[in-house]
C-alpha cells in the first residue's frame, strides 16, 4: 500500500538505466533498501541518518540512493534487481525479511556487493550480514526499569517473536530482576514493526494492566504519546526520540550504523571487501545509550552507566550464568556466558518470565 | 490477572472511531452506486492536513476542518474523473490511494514529532470518573460522539426521507433515476464529497487524537478495513457501527489478553473480521436471490446519460 514513494523512486532508478555504462572514475554507487519511511523517527530514520553521515564522509566520491517502504518479499527482490541493474556497487538491505530476496539477487549479480542487516544467510561470496547487539542496550534499559518501577510490572511491546526480539526481552528481564526480585514482565506482540495505532493501543493495554515502565521493540513514537498522557516512563527505540525527554523518554537505545557503513564503503573502494558477519555492541559504538534524563535518580543513572561501561569493556556479558530456561532446565552454569550461536537463534524465555512465546 | 471490561470497551470505542467515520462515508458513496477504493488515500491525506493545520494554528477544530476539506478535495478528483470523464472506478480509486499516500508523505515532511495542543473533551473530567459508565460514555473526544451521531443521521436520511429515497434510486438504477429527472451525476458527486470528508475526518482523528503525531503511512490499512466493513455491514448504517466496534474491539481485546498473560492464538483473532467479510462476499455472490444482502444494483457501473 505504501508503494507510491517506492514507485516514484523505482521509476527514477529505471530512468537511470538509460545512462551509459559507469566509467571507472565515476563515484561509487551505494544503494539502501528501507522497510519503513525515513520519517519514522526510529529504525529506518537511524539507517538513513547513517547513510547521510556516510555520504558526508566521502563527499563526491560516493553517490547514495535509497528506496523506502519496500515490503518484505517479492517486491524487495524487484527493487533490488532494479538497483543492481542501474549500476549500484554496494547495496544495504535493512530489515530481517529481506534475507531471502537479498540472497537471491546477490546470486544473480556477482559483481555487486550486498549487505543484509539482522540476517544470517550468506549464500554467495558477495553477501555479508551485519547486526548490532541490541540486547546489550536492553540490559541497561532493564536495569533502569527494574529500579524505577513501583508497581513491579514492566510492559514490553514486541514486534514479532523472532530471536532478536526475544533476546531483548530476556536481557532486559535478567537485569531488571537483578535489581528488583519482585519485578514481572508483561509482553504484548503487535505483529508489526510499524503501525502507530496498534502500537499506541498496545501501550494503553499494558498501562491498563498496571505497567508503569514500558519498553518497546516497534519503530514508531506512538507508544511515547500514550505513556506521556498516562504518566509512565519508557525508552527511545532505535533512535533517540529526544523530543519526548525528560519524560516519558528517560533514556534510549540508539542504533549507530554510520561507522559500519563508512568502513564497508571504504572496503569496496579499496577492493578489500569480503563476505563476513559483523555483530557490534556498545563497545564498538554500534549500540549507543541515549542520554539518561533527570527523571532517573542519580544513583540509578550512575549504576546504569557502570553497567553499560562494563558491557562495553567486555567485563560483563548480559547473558552470564547461572541462568535457567523458562521451564526450569539449566541453560548456563555459574559464570558461563552464552555463545553467539545460541543467542542468534534464541527461541526461549529465561526462568522467571511468566508469558509464553507464541508459535 | 484479569481484564477490566470497562477499559476494553472504552478503548475499542476510540480505536474504532477512524474506521467508523471512513466506513459510514463510504457506505453513502456506495449507496449512490459509486465504488471509491481511494478511502485509504483520503484518510491519510486527512491525517496529515489535520495534523499540519493543528500544529500551525494551534486549533484542533481547524485541524479537523482541514482534514475534512482535504479528504473532500481528493474525493473531488475521483468524482470528476469517474463521473464526468467516465474513467474506471476501481482503477481510479486505487490510483487515488497511491496518490494520497505519496502526497501525504510530501506534505508531512518536517512535521513528524511536532507537538500538538491538547484536544478538549466535551464532558468535564469528573464525569469520566463515574464508575463503569464514565469511561465508556463520557471519556471521549467530540469527534467520537459525532461519529455515532453521523451513523444515526445517515440511517435516518437513507431510510426515512425523500433525499434518502433519491440516493437509493440513483444507486439501484441510475437510468430510471435519470428518466425521472434526477441529476444522477450531481447527486453522486455530492455523495463522493461526503465520503471524502468523512474519510478525511477519520484520518484527522487518528493523527490529532489517537496517535497525536504524524508518521508516514500512519493509517496502515485502516481505509481498506473501512471498505471491507461496508460489505460486512451489507450497506446498513447500524451494522457499520457494529462492525467497526467489532473490528476495533478484537484489536483492543487481543492486545489486552496478551498483556494479561493469557495465551491466545492472536493470528486467528486478528484475521477473524476479514474471514467474516470474505464469507459475506461469498454468500452474496453465491445466489441471485440473496439480493436481500443489499448491495446497490448499480454499484461500480458507469453512468452515461442517454437522451
Amino acid at each position: 500500500m505504501k508503494t507510491f514513494t517506492k514507485l516514484m523512486t523505482s521509476g527514477l532508478l529505471a530512468l537511470g538505466l538509460a545512462a551509459p555504462a559507469v566509467a571507472q572514475d565515476d563515484p561509487l554507487q551505494v544503494g539502501f533498501v528501507y522497510v519503513g519511511s525515513i520519517g519514522d523517527l526510529g529504525w529506518t530514520h537511524e539507517h538513513d541518518q547513517s547513510r547521510l553521515a556516510m555520504q558526508e564522509h566521502f563527499g563526491d566520491a560516493v553517490e547514495t540512493t535509497y528506496v523506502e517502504n519496500v515490503p518484505e518479499g517479492a517486491d524487495a527482490e524487484r527493487v533490488l534487481t532494479q538497483m543492481a541493474l542501474s549500476g549500484a556497487d554496494l547495496i544495504f538491505t535493512t530489515s530481517f525479511g529481506y534475507m531471502d530476496p537479498t540472497n537471491n539477487v546477490a546470486a544473480r549479480f556477482p559483481n555487486v556487493m550486498f549487505e543484509h542487516a539482522t540476517g544470517y544467510r550468506r549464500d554467495t561470496p558477495n553477501m555479508s550480514t551485519y547486526s548490532a547487539r541490541f540486547y546489550e542496550g536492553r540490559a541497561v534499559m532493564g536495569h533502569i526499569a527494574g529500579n524505577m518501577t513501583e508497581s513491579n510490572i514492566v510492559g514490553y511491546i514486541g514486534s514479532y517473536p523472532i530471536p532478536e526480539v526475544i533476546r531483548g526481552i530476556n536481557s532486559a528481564f535478567i537485569h531488571a530482576r537483578a535489581v528488583n526480585p519482585d519485578v514481572e514482565f508483561r509482553v504484548v506482540w503487535a505483529y508489526t514493526w510499524f503501525d502507530p495505532a496498534v502500537e499506541a493501543e498496545a501501550a494503553q493495554a499494558l498501562i491498563d494492566q498496571g505497567a508503569d515502565v514500558i519498553l518497546q521493540h516497534t519503530d514508531s513514537t506512538a507508544p511515547m504519546t500514550v505513556m506521556q498522557d498516562a504518566g509512565v516512563i519508557g525508552f527511545g527505540q532505535a533512535s533517540d526520540m529526544g523530543q519526548f525527554a525528560p519524560t516519558p523518554r528517560v533514556s534510549a537505545i540508539i542504533d549507530n550504523w554510520a561507522p559500519y557503513y563508512i568502513a564497508r564503503t571504504q572496503a569496496v573502494m579499496d577492493g578489500t571487501w569480503e563476505s563476513m558477519d559483523t555483530w557490534g555492541g556498545i563497545g564498538s559504538g554500534m549500540v549507543r545509550i541515549g542520554e539518561m534524563t533527570d527523571a532517573i535518580p542519580a544513583e540509578v543513572r550512575a549504576s546504569a552507566q557502570a553497567l553499560a561501561d562494563s558491557i562495553a569493556s567486555g567485563e560483563h556479558h548480559p547473558f552470564t550464568g547461572p541462568l535457567n530456561r523458562q521451564d526450569g532446565t539449566p541453560w548456563l552454569a555459574e559464570g558461563e556466558v552464552a555463545d553467539d550461536g545460541t543467542l542468534a537463534g534464541m527461541d526461549f524465555y529465561v526462568e522467571g518470565i511468566t508469558a509464553e512465546i507464541p508459535n | 490477572m484479569g481484564i477490566d471490561p470497562v477499559t476494553v470497551i472504552a478503548a475499542l470505542i476510540v480505536a474504532s472511531t477512524p474506521i467508523l467515520l471512513a466506513a459510514i462515508g463510504e457506505m453513502v458513496v456506495e449507496k449512490t452506486g459509486v465504488l471509491n477504493l481511494g478511502v485509504e488515500g483520503m484518510m491519510v491525506t486527512g491525517a496529515v492536513m489535520g495534523f499540519v493545520t493543528t500544529v500551525e494554528t494551534g486549533s484542533p477544530t481547524l485541524g479537523f476542518v482541514a482534514g475534512m476539506a482535504s479528504g473532500m478535495a481528493l474525493s473531488l478528483i475521483f468524482g470528476l474523473l469517474t463521473q464526468l470523464l467516465l474513467s474506471n472506478q476501481v482503477a481510479t480509486g486505487l490510483a487515488l490511494t497511491l496518490f494520497g499516500l505519496g502526497l501525504s508523505a510530501l506534505l508531512g515532511v518536517g512535521y513528524p514529532g511536532a507537538t500538538l495542543p491538547p484536544v478538549a473533551d466535551p464532558f468535564p473530567a469528573a464525569m469520566a470518573d463515574i464508575p463503569v459508565l464514565g469511561p465508556i460514555l463520557f471519556g471521549h473526544s467530540l469527534v467520537t460522539y459525532l461519529s455515532v451521531v453521523l451513523v444515526a443521521a445517515v440511517w435516518f436520511v437513507l431510510g426515512f426521507t425523500r433525499t434518502g429515497l433519491i440516493i437509493r434510486a440513483v444507486g439501484e438504477n441510475h437510468d430510471a433515476a435519470h428518466a425521472l429527472g434526477y441529476k444522477v451525476i450531481r447527486i453522486r458527486l455530492m455523495a463522493i464529497m461526503f465520503g471524502g470528508a468523512c474519510a478525511g475526518l477519520g484520518g484527522a482523528f487518528l493523527s490529532i487524537v489517537r496517535v497525536q503525531n504524524w508518521v508516514d503511512g500512519m493509517t496502515a490499512g485502516a481505509g481498506w478495513i473501512a471498505l471491507a466493513l461496508v460489505v460486512f455491514a451489507s450497506w446498513k448504517p447500524w451494522r457499520v457501527l457494529l462492525g467497526a466496534y467489532l473490528f476495533g474491539g478484537i484489536t483492543a481485546l487481543q492486545l489486552r489478553l496478551q498483556a494479561a498473560g493469557i495465551s491466545i492464538p492472536v493470528e486467528i483473532l486478528s484475521m477473524s473480521p476479514y474471514v467474516i467479510t470474505i464469507l459475506v462476499l461469498v454468500i452474496m455472490s453465491s445466489d441471485r436471490s440473496r439480493a436481500a444482502l443489499n448491495a446497490p444494483a448499480a454499484l461500480g457501473k458507469v453512468f452515461h446519460a442517454t437522451g
